[in-house]
């Protein structure tokens, strides 16, 4: 279960000036649900592509079951992919867009029938073998996207965004199938998204990519308890990101005061940036600092009030269960357990 | 009430007055310069020709029995399979060209474009008179072959129905690489790369996505090709020396020496005849690819 | 996806193909010599005889009046026409009218308008030439017209409506102006073919004023002679011009 399915090791490509994956290492393991995640440009779609083979790595390597994978092209690689835009033949139908990977292996007829059949059971669309891509809808392209792909039977399955053509309801819905897939038929999933709450939802461990970097590999709950930098604290989730010199008791900041956090010794004397999330920021009447509600915004379970703090560039987020009493321009305070915080280095 | 009921009026009327505006003056020119040309031609056909020049106006089907006597049945088979050879040739050399074109850096691409078209913007007799240079028997290309010593005496290149192919081609070659070019354009690299995931190799990729997606394209450019090729009688007439006559060369002496129009106009109803039935096939193609549910 | 070198052989051969006979003309148009097949030396003889020749110098003038009245009165049809296809009416009828002039064989459309001309006993002459090259020309100024149409936002004309233009102002100040490049390219397209049309031109033309490809027709049934390869330079050269001008015109407007 823990073994590794593909080692990714120092693989960097440049595009010209732009350097699109830098020194990236990581592992996938076998049977796990693994997530790329990153704004757009961050270089994940070059790696899924290298994974592919439709692009080639400057350098570094990648093995798949300890076997050299770049040295396959990309039609002999036990690797498929569903493609962001789907990518279905429009001159096939729908059974003979999912047969197409199955004939290309010469398997009998009869077989590829079979599995053609179960598939399309599978995902549920028996009933539409025979349509062309332009009759059916987003949600079902989707599907034969994705049979078209796992009937292969693919060590490795990538998924370039897959959810991010789809409105909000056929969203939640293909979330939990594509778990559900990926449970039944046992195969490795790597999603490529930008869409954090995707990566979160899906994969079982994510890897945050920035500028071609690596930042953190971790399990969903880790990334969003523990984030190992900045970028990462700023890039999942909300969080509260405010700047300031490490003292004793907590973060300096000028003309604010001093935040509650706790402190390493050794970064005492620094300069930091503390990050709280909404949901662990109290508003009251009395403690930690004094300010304005500048806007509440309702979302049904919750409410995200916005405080401007003087001194600080921008207005502190809390996130109270419910609906609340403060309303727009009533003074508040702001405060937070200093075990709720943390510091993070500014590099 | 009335207030209601002025403003649809208004508009309707400014609909119509926008129609009139926009499409009248067009359509009528084309109705006076070309429908009703064409109605008289294709009149003229029931028609036939006085004893001293002129139109009989006495309706009978005697053109049309007349165009299925061998001679001119002849004629218009060799114009067929003339025009035929042509499309062929230029979709061997046009496809991988236009394939070749789209897959060059976009700056390279325009430039490779203009070069394709540029001959196709000088004069028509122009360039088929080059080719009078060219395939001469003292032309340049058998004097090379006479001068690498591959060839003993000169080769008779000029007035074949082989200079005529090629004075065909070199004409209409253009035409068959832009249609091409946009449709291979336009292809989706990633269906390419799709179909390579599933594990096609490159040439079963290009036979099972990548031709029959373009193919409408292809077919476009082989009507582009083919019917101006099949009304030609310049190129027939320069190329061929007379040797080789297509339905052209029959239709204008038909009309400027024997001047029996209604059975000239029967060929060019012949002509048109055979490029409807291409449009159609070619838009029946277009269709059938991506639309519709397979039957069982 | 990976370019595949074996294709430069065809596409080689193409290029092959389409300049080996223009490249010979342009040489033997520098011919000393009279000579229609060998180099003898190098001259611009042809030049000038070419430049003396009153049939070659009235066919061009022909030429230019009748294309530049058949561009005129396309790019006007063609322009309204490709507007009313596309705002007022989706018939499919209209529309295979439209294009009809395009896609018929010249020799159709010619023997067609020999026989209207004779028909209502009309003369023959520079003027049923352009009225003539009209027809295909407002065929294709429509066409590119259109193209840019569909590409140009329909909202911008309701918005025009919306701020309380009428009608004719709208498409004056609104839809003209976007449409401006495809009008141009129409235009010139109409231009261009119309200074090479040579089958409807036969057709239609007069006893008098033939145009230059007629003019060049007559010279090469009459025999190959090397001020033909100058004139053919000469159109070369002005071809190879026109379409770079027209190149960059169309990156300027698309830039603006």
């Amino acid at each position: 279960m823990t073994e590794p399915l593909v080692r990714i090791e120092a693989v960097s490509r440049r595009f010209g000036e732009i350097r699109a994956l830098e020194q990236v290492s990581l592992e996938i393991r076998q049977g796990e649900f693994f997530a790329l995640l990153g704004p757009s440009g961050c270089g994940k779609t070059t790696l899924l592509r290298i994974l592919a083979g439709f692009e080639h790595p400057d350098s570094g390597s990648v093995t798949l079951d300890d076997a050299d994978l770049l040295a396959v092209p990309p039609h002999r690689r036990p690797v498929n992919l569903m493609f962001q835009s789907y990518a279905l033949f429009p001159h096939m139908n729908v059974a003979k867009n999912i047969a197409y990977g199955l004939e290309r292996e010469h398997l009998p007829k009869a077989e590829i029938r079979e599995r053609v059949d179960a598939v399309l059971a599978t995902i549920g669309l028996t009933g539409l073998a025979r349509r062309r891509p332009n009759q059916l809808s987003g949600g079902q392209r989707q599907r034969v996207a994705l049979a078209r792909a796992i009937v292969k039977r693919p060590r490795l399955l990538l998924l370039d965004e897959p959810l991010s053509a789809l409105d909000k309801k056929v969203r939640a819905e293909m979330q939990l199938e594509l778990k559900r897939l990926q449970h039944e038929v046992g195969i490795t999933f790597v999603v490529v998204t930008h869409d954090q709450e995707e990566a979160m939802s899906l994969a079982d461990r994510v890897a945050v990519l920035s500028e071609g970097r690596v930042r953190q590999i971790d399990a969903p709950v880790p990334l969003y308890e523990r984030p190992a930098d900045l970028f990462v604290a700023d890039f999942i989730g909300a969080n509260n990101l405010v700047t300031g010199m490490v003292g004793a008791d907590g973060l300096q900041v000028p003309g604010v005061g001093v935040l509650p956090c706790p402190v390493p010794a050794a970064a005492v004397g620094r300069a930091a940036t503390l990050a709280v999330r909404p949901e662990r920021v109290r508003l009251g009447t009395e403690g930690g600092l004094a300010g304005v509600v500048r806007d509440v915004t309702f979302f049904g379970g919750t409410t995200r009030v916005a405080v401007d703090v003087t001194g600080l560039d921008r207005p502190l987020l809390a996130t109270v269960a419910g609906a609340t009493a403060v309303a727009l321009g009533d003074k508040t305070r702001v405060d937070w357990s200093a075990s709720d915080a943390m510091l993070l280095g500014n590099d | 009430m009335s207030a209601t009921r002025t403003p649809p009026r208004a508009a309707r009327r400014e609909r119509l007055v926008g129609r009139l505006a926009t499409l009248g003056p067009g359509l009528g020119y084309l109705t006076v310069f070309m429908l009703v040309p064409l109605a008289l031609v294709l009149g003229y056909t029931l028609f036939h020709r006085g004893r001293f020049g002129g139109i009989v106006y006495e309706a009978s089907a005697d053109n049309y029995t007349r165009v299925a006597d061998g001679l001119y049945l002849g004629v218009i088979w060799t114009s067929v399979k003339i025009a035929g050879i042509t499309t062929l040739l230029a979709l061997l050399l046009g496809y991988p060209t236009a394939y070749l074109i789209a897959q060059l850096p976009r700056a390279w691409r325009t430039v490779a474009l203009v070069l394709v078209v540029l001959p196709f913007w000088t004069n028509f007799l122009i360039r088929t008179y080059a080719w009078i240079i060219l395939l001469n028997s003292e032309g340049i290309i058998n004097r090379a072959l006479t001068g690498l010593g591959i060839i003993q005496r000169p080769l008779e290149l000029l007035y074949t129905q082989g200079a005529v192919v090629g004075g065909l081609l070199y004409a209409y070659l253009p035409l068959m690489v832009l249609p091409l070019y946009s449709a291979i354009e336009r292809l989706d690299p990633q269906l390419r790369e799709a179909s390579a995931n599933l594990g096609a190799r490159p040439a079963r990729t290009f036979w099972s996505v990548t031709l029959p997606l373009t193919l409408p394209g292809a077919l476009t450019g082989c009507v582009f090709v083919f019917v101006p090729s099949l009304g030609n009688f310049v190129i027939p007439e320069l190329l061929g020396g007379g040797r080789t006559v297509m339905v052209g060369n029959l239709i204008r002496d038909q009309f400027l020496k024997a001047r029996d129009w209604p059975f000239g106009s029967t060929l060019a109803l012949i002509v048109i005849a055979l490029l409807v039935l291409l449009l159609m096939a070619q838009a029946w193609a277009a269709r059938r690819l991506t639309d519709g549910t397979d039957r069982a | 996806m990976r370019r595949s070198n074996w294709l430069y052989v065809p596409a080689g051969l193409t290029y092959l193909f389409l300049y080996l006979p223009i490249a010979v003309l342009v040489v033997m148009s520098f011919n000393a010599a009279d000579t229609p097949y060998r180099l003898d030396g190098f001259g611009t003889a042809w030049y000038g005889k070419l430049f003396a020749d009153r049939a070659v110098r009235e066919g061009l003038v022909n030429t230019l009046i009748v294309a530049a009245g058949a561009t005129a009165l396309s790019t006007v049809l063609g322009t309204l026409l490709a507007v009313g296809l596309a705002r007022y009416t989706r018939s499919k009828l209209l529309d295979a009218i439209a294009v009809a002039p395009a896609v018929l064989p010249d020799i159709v459309l010619a023997i067609g308008l020999l026989a209207f001309y004779t028909a209502v006993q009309f003369t023959l002459g520079r003027h049923s030439i352009l009225l003539a090259h009209a027809v295909f020309g407002t065929a294709f100024v429509a066409a590119v017209v259109r193209t840019r149409l569909a590409h140009v936002d329909g909202s911008l004309e309701e918005a025009s409506r919306d701020l309380g233009a009428t009608p004719l102002s709208t498409f004056a100040r609104i839809t003209l102006p976007s449409l401006a490049p495809g009008i141009i390219a129409g235009a010139l397209l109409a231009f261009s073919l119309s200074i090479d049309e040579f089958v409807i031109a036969f057709f239609t033309t007069g006893p008098d004023n033939p145009t230059l490809p007629i003019v060049i027709y007559s010279m090469v049934r009459f025999g190959v002679t090397p001020e033909i390869n100058a004139l053919a330079t000469l159109l070369l050269a002005v071809s190879f011009t026109f379409v770079l001008i027209a190149q960059r015109l169309s990156r300027l407007t698309e830039s603006i």
